[in-house]
C-alpha cells in the first residue's frame, strides 16, 4: 500500500490537511511547496528569525495558523517535503518540480493540486505607476518582511480583504490614506442572509471596518476609480475617484488594490481539468465534484478550485485527500466525509454572499478610458486590446492575445486576463462567456533557460 | 432549398498558404471563398517559429523561396499591416562535433549563388567577432544578410484580410465534412449543412489535408507533429538575425531569434505527437529540456534568462519532408498544396502567389516536379 505515490501541491491550509489525511492513512505524500516555510498566502511565515509572534502576525487568526503551522511540523517525518519548489509543468502523469535550478519528472499516481488563489485585479489608469502593489502584495509585504509598502498607503477594491488588509496596515502603525470600495452599501446589506451563514466572519468582519473608523481612516463605499497618480520617476503621488457625484483626491505613495481573490488555477489547466463559466463571479472555473475530483487522477482542494477562504480550504483540503485515497482503494472515513462536505456547503453559501456584497467591478473594466494599460507586462492599452477586435475581427481571448500582446507577458494574463475578457466582449457586445477563456500554457512560473534535469 | 454558395474557386485551410493564395487569386479576378475549421492561421501558420529564411532550403527550392521574399519585401503595402518582417539576417552554424558540415556549407553557398542568394561563409573566429554571443561549440557559420523573421501570429490573418478587402469570402468556424465533385463543380458541405460549390478546389489544409484528399481517391501519408517553441521575457533588442544550426541529428536542431519587442523565441529540438482530430497539440515537457541544452551550446548568455511561455500549434509532415503542390493526378479542377513538414512559413506567400497563378493561367515558371503528387502512388 505503500506504493501509491501521491503529491501534494502546496502547502497552505488546504495542502496541510491533505497531507495529514493522506499520511493519516498510511501513505507518505510528497509535498511541493513553493514557499520556504508552509503556510500558504494567509499563515505565510517570516523568515525563521524574525520575531513578531502569531497573535501579532495573524490576529483574529492566530489560533488557525498556529494550529496549521504546528501540525505540518509534526508531520514533517511522514511526507516528503519539498520547498522553495516550483512545479513548472504537469504532463503524463509527471509533475515537473524545479528547485535551485535543477528539475526532474515526479510521476504519480494522485495528484491533489492545494495551490491557492491570488489577487483579482482590476485596471486602472495610472496603475503602472511604481508603489501600486495587489492587496495580497501589501499583505506579504507586511506578514513577511514586516514593513509596509509606502509611507501613505491608499486601499482601493472590493472585498473582505480589503478592510482586513487596511486594518493589519493601522495595527502596524501605517498611515492609510483611505479605503476606497467601488462596491455600494447597500448590496452588502442585501447580501446579509447569506453572510449570516459564517456568523464569526460577518462579525470580525464588522469589527474590521470599526477598527478602521476608530483609527480615523475615510471608508468610502460605491466610489468609482478615475486615476491613479504618479510619474515613473518617483511613482504613485495619489488617487482619484468619483464618490456621490464629487470628484476626490486622496494623496498617498502606495496603493493596495484588490477585488477579492480568484483560483491560481494554472496547475490544474495543464493536468487538463475541465473548465465552466461561472456567471456569479464572471470567471471560468475548474470543474470538480464535491469531494474535489477533477478526473485524470486530478483533485483539487483550497481555494485553488474555488475561492471559500482560509478556513473551508482546510475542509475541501482534506475532502480532496479523502477522494484520492478512496480512488486508490483506500477506506475512508464515511461520517467525517459527510461532515466535511456539509461544512463545505456552509463556506460556499457564505461565499455567494461575499460575491453578491462585493462585486467584480465588470462595467467599470469595460468602460476602462482608452489610453489606460490594461497589461502591464506588455504595456498593451484598453485601446490596442479594442483595436485587435474592431480593426482585426479578433473574436475571442486567445485570438486578442495573438494579435495585441494582452496576457502574453511575465505573468501570462494573471492579471489582466479577468479585465482584458470584459473589455473584448464589450467591444464586441456579447456575453463574457463567448470571449473565451486564455488557454494555459507551461511553465507555470518563469523558469531559466539554464535549467537542466537531474533525473537522467 | 439550401442555398449553395458559389464561387470560381474553393480553398479548404485558411493558413498562410490558403490566404495568401486567396488574395493572389482576388488579384488575378477570380471569385474565392476560403473555408476554415477554426480561425485563420491559428495552427502551423500561426505558431511556428517564424523564419523567413532561405538559406538550408532544397536548392530546387530556392525560386518559390525568392519569390515568397519579394512578397515578404511587399507585405506592408500588400498586406496594409505590419507583420513584423525584419530582414535582419539569417545564420546557419555547425557544431564543433560536426566539422564535415563545412564542406556541405561550401558546396550549398556555391549553387545557392546560381539562384541569387548570397551567403557569406564565416570561421568560428569571424562569426564570434560579429556575432559575440555565439558559444566555443560553434565551429563555423553560412551568414545570409537577406534573410530575416517576422510574426506568425499576424501573418496569416493579415493576408486574410486583405484578401477579404478585395472581395475574397472568408468563413470560419466552418468545417468541411464533405466534399466530391458533382458534374463541373466540386460540391462542400459543411458540419451545419451549408453547402459551398466551385469549378475549382484548392486544398490548403495542413495536417487535416491528407483525409480531405483522400475524400477523391488520393492517398497522401501525413503524420501530424506539434512543433517545441518557447519564448522568453523581453530585453533590450540586441540579436538581429535569426540563428539556427545544421545537423542531421534532430535534437540539435534548435534555433532563436529576437523580436523588436525584446522577447526571444526559441524552437525546435524534439517535436511531439500532435491530435488534428482534437485541434489539440501538446508541449512535452522534456522536449523543452532538450531545446534549452542545445540553446546553451548555440548561444550561452541565453541560459540567464526566464522562459514565460511555451506553445506548440499542429504541422503536417510527408514522408520525404516536401510539401504536396500542384494539380491532382486523379480529379481536373482539384489542387493541392500542403504538407510543408515544418518549413512552409517564408515559402508561404510564394506558394499562395503561385498556386494562384497555375489556378488562373494553367502554369508557372515556378519549378513543381518535385513537390507531385505521384510521388506517393503506390
Amino acid at each position: 500500500m505503500g506504493d501509491h505515490r501521491v503529491i501534494i501541491v502546496g502547502a497552505g491550509p488546504a495542502g496541510v490537511r491533505a497531507a495529514q489525511a493522506v499520511v493519516r492513512a498510511g501513505l507518505r505524500p510528497i509535498v511541493i511547496d513553493e514557499a520556504a516555510r508552509a503556510g500558504g498566502q494567509i499563515y505565510r511565515r517570516p523568515p525563521e528569525n524574525f520575531q513578531r509572534d502569531h497573535e501579532a502576525l495573524y490576529g483574529t487568526e492566530a489560533a488557525r495558523a498556529r494550529a496549521i503551522h504546528e501540525d505540518f511540523a509534526a508531520l514533517l517525518p511522514h511526507i516528503d517535503y519539498r520547498p522553495e519548489t516550483l512545479v513548472w509543468n504537469v504532463a503524463e502523469g509527471h509533475v515537473w518540480a524545479a528547485h535551485e535550478g535543477e528539475t526532474q519528472a515526479i510521476p504519480y499516481d494522485a495528484l491533489i493540486v492545494c495551490s491557492g488563489a491570488s489577487d483579482r485585479v482590476a485596471p486602472i489608469k495610472g496603475w503602472q505607476a511604481a508603489g501600486c502593489y495587489s492587496l495580497g502584495g501589501a499583505q506579504i509585504a507586511l506578514k513577511a518582511q514586516g514593513c509596509a509598502i509606502g509611507h501613505r498607503v491608499i486601499f482601493l477594491g472590493s472585498g473582505p480583504l480589503l478592510y482586513l488588509a487596511a486594518a493589519q496596515y493601522v495595527k502596524a502603525g501605517a498611515e492609510v490614506a483611505a479605503v476606497l470600495d467601488t462596491s455600494p452599501f447597500w448590496l452588502r446589506v442585501k447580501a446579509a442572509p447569506k453572510l449570516a451563514a459564517m456568523p464569526g466572519l460577518l462579525w470580525q468582519g464588522m469589527k474590521l471596518l470599526g477598527d478602521l473608523k476608530r483609527a480615523g481612516v475615510p471608508v468610502l463605499t460605491g466610489v468609482t476609480p478615475v486615476e491613479i497618480e504618479g510619474d515613473t520617476q518617483s511613482g504613485v503621488s495619489g488617487v482619484t475617484v468619483r464618490h456621490k457625484g464629487a470628484v476626490k483626491h486622496f494623496a498617498g505613495d502606495a496603493v493596495a488594490m484588490g477585488w477579492h481573490v480568484k483560483p491560481e488555477a494554472q496547475i490544474a489547466d495543464l493536468a487538463r481539468a475541465t473548465f465552466a463559466f461561472d456567471p456569479a463571479t464572471r470567471q471560468w472555473l475548474p470543474q470538480t465534484d464535491a469531494d474535489g475530483r477533477a478526473g485524470n487522477a486530478l483533485y483539487l482542494g483550497g481555494d485553488g478550485a474555488r475561492v471559500l477562504g482560509a478556513r473551508s480550504a482546510e475542509v475541501t483540503g482534506e475532502l480532496a485527500a479523502m477522494a484520492a485515497l478512496a480512488d486508490l482503494g483506500l477506506t475512508v472515513d464515511a461520517d467525517r466525509r459527510r461532515w466535511l462536505l456539509a461544512e463545505k456547503a456552509n463556506y460556499a453559501t457564505f461565499a455567494k454572499g461575499l460575491a453578491q456584497a462585493f462585486p467584480w467591478p465588470h462595467e467599470l473594466v469595460a468602460a476602462i478610458p482608452d489610453e489606460a494599460i490594461v497589461c502591464r507586462c506588455e504595456a498593451v492599452t484598453a485601446a490596442n486590446l479594442r483595436a485587435s477586435v474592431n480593426t482585426a475581427h479578433a473574436q475571442e481571448a486567445n485570438r486578442a492575445k495573438a494579435f495585441s500582446r494582452v496576457g502574453m507577458g511575465r505573468c501570462q494574463g494573471r492579471y489582466c486576463g479577468h479585465a482584458s475578457a470584459e473589455i473584448i466582449a464589450a467591444a464586441r457586445s456579447v456575453s463574457l462567456e463567448k470571449t473565451g477563456r486564455l488557454r494555459g500554457q507551461a511553465p507555470i512560473k518563469p523558469i531559466p533557460v539554464s535549467l537542466k534535469r537531474n533525473d537522467l | 432549398m439550401t442555398q449553395i454558395h458559389q464561387s470560381d474557386v474553393a480553398i479548404i485551410g485558411g493558413g498562410l498558404m490558403g490566404c495568401s493564395a486567396a488574395l493572389f487569386l482576388r488579384q488575378r479576378g477570380m471569385s474565392v471563398t476560403l473555408l476554415e475549421t477554426d480561425k485563420v492561421g491559428r495552427q502551423a501558420s500561426g505558431t511556428n517559429f517564424g523564419n523567413v529564411r532561405r538559406q538550408g532550403r532544397p536548392i530546387f527550392q530556392l525560386p518559390l523561396a525568392n519569390r515568397a521574399i519579394r512578397i515578404w519585401r511587399d507585405s506592408p503595402q500588400l498586406l496594409g499591416a505590419d507583420v513584423e518582417y525584419l530582414q535582419s539576417g539569417h545564420i546557419r552554424v555547425c557544431f564543433r562535433n560536426r566539422p564535415e558540415n563545412i564542406g556541405k556549407m561550401e558546396e550549398y553557398a556555391a549553387l545557392a549563388r546560381e539562384e541569387g542568394l548570397d551567403l557569406e561563409l564565416m570561421s568560428a573566429n569571424a562569426l564570434r567577432e560579429k556575432f559575440p554571443w555565439l558559444g566555443p561549440d560553434v565551429l563555423a557559420g553560412s551568414y545570409s544578410a537577406t534573410d530575416g523573421h517576422a510574426n506568425p501570429r499576424l501573418a496569416a490573418p493579415a493576408f486574410a484580410r486583405a484578401a477579404a478587402r478585395l472581395g475574397a469570402s472568408i468563413v470560419e468556424d466552418t468545417k468541411i465534412v464533405h466534399a466530391e465533385k458533382v458534374g463541373e463543380d466540386f460540391r462542400l458541405t459543411a458540419e451545419d449543412g451549408r453547402q459551398f460549390a466551385a469549378p475549382i478546389l484548392l486544398i490548403t489544409a495542413g495536417a487535416w489535408a491528407g483525409k480531405i484528399a483522400g475524400w477523391f481517391g488520393e492517398e497522401i501519408p501525413l503524420t501530424p507533429r506539434a512543433p517545441t517553441m518557447s519564448v522568453t521575457e523581453p530585453v533590450p533588442y540586441a540579436i538581429a538575425p535569426a540563428v539556427g544550426v545544421m545537423t542531421p541529428d534532430e535534437v540539435e536542431t534548435v534555433y532563436f531569434r529576437q523580436v523588436a519587442r525584446g522577447n526571444i523565441v526559441l524552437g525546435g529540438s524534439t517535436r511531439a505527437q500532435s491530435y488534428p482530430d482534437d485541434y489539440r497539440s501538446y508541449v512535452l515537457p522534456q522536449n523543452t529540456m532538450t531545446q534549452f541544452q542545445h540553446l546553451r551550446r548555440l548561444a550561452p548568455a541565453l541560459a540567464n534568462l526566464q522562459v514565460i511561455r511555451v506553445w506548440s500549434g499542429i504541422e503536417g509532415y510527408t514522408d520525404d519532408a516536401l510539401p504536396i503542390m500542384g494539380p491532382s493526378a486523379k480529379v481536373s479542377g482539384l489542387f493541392h498544396a500542403f504538407g510543408f513538414s515544418g518549413s512552409g512559413f517564408q515559402i508561404g506567400p510564394g506558394v499562395g502567389e503561385t498556386m494562384a497563378e497555375l489556378i488562373a493561367t494553367g502554369a508557372t515558371d515556378i519549378p513543381l516536379e518535385h513537390y507531385a503528387v505521384t510521388r506517393f502512388a503506390k
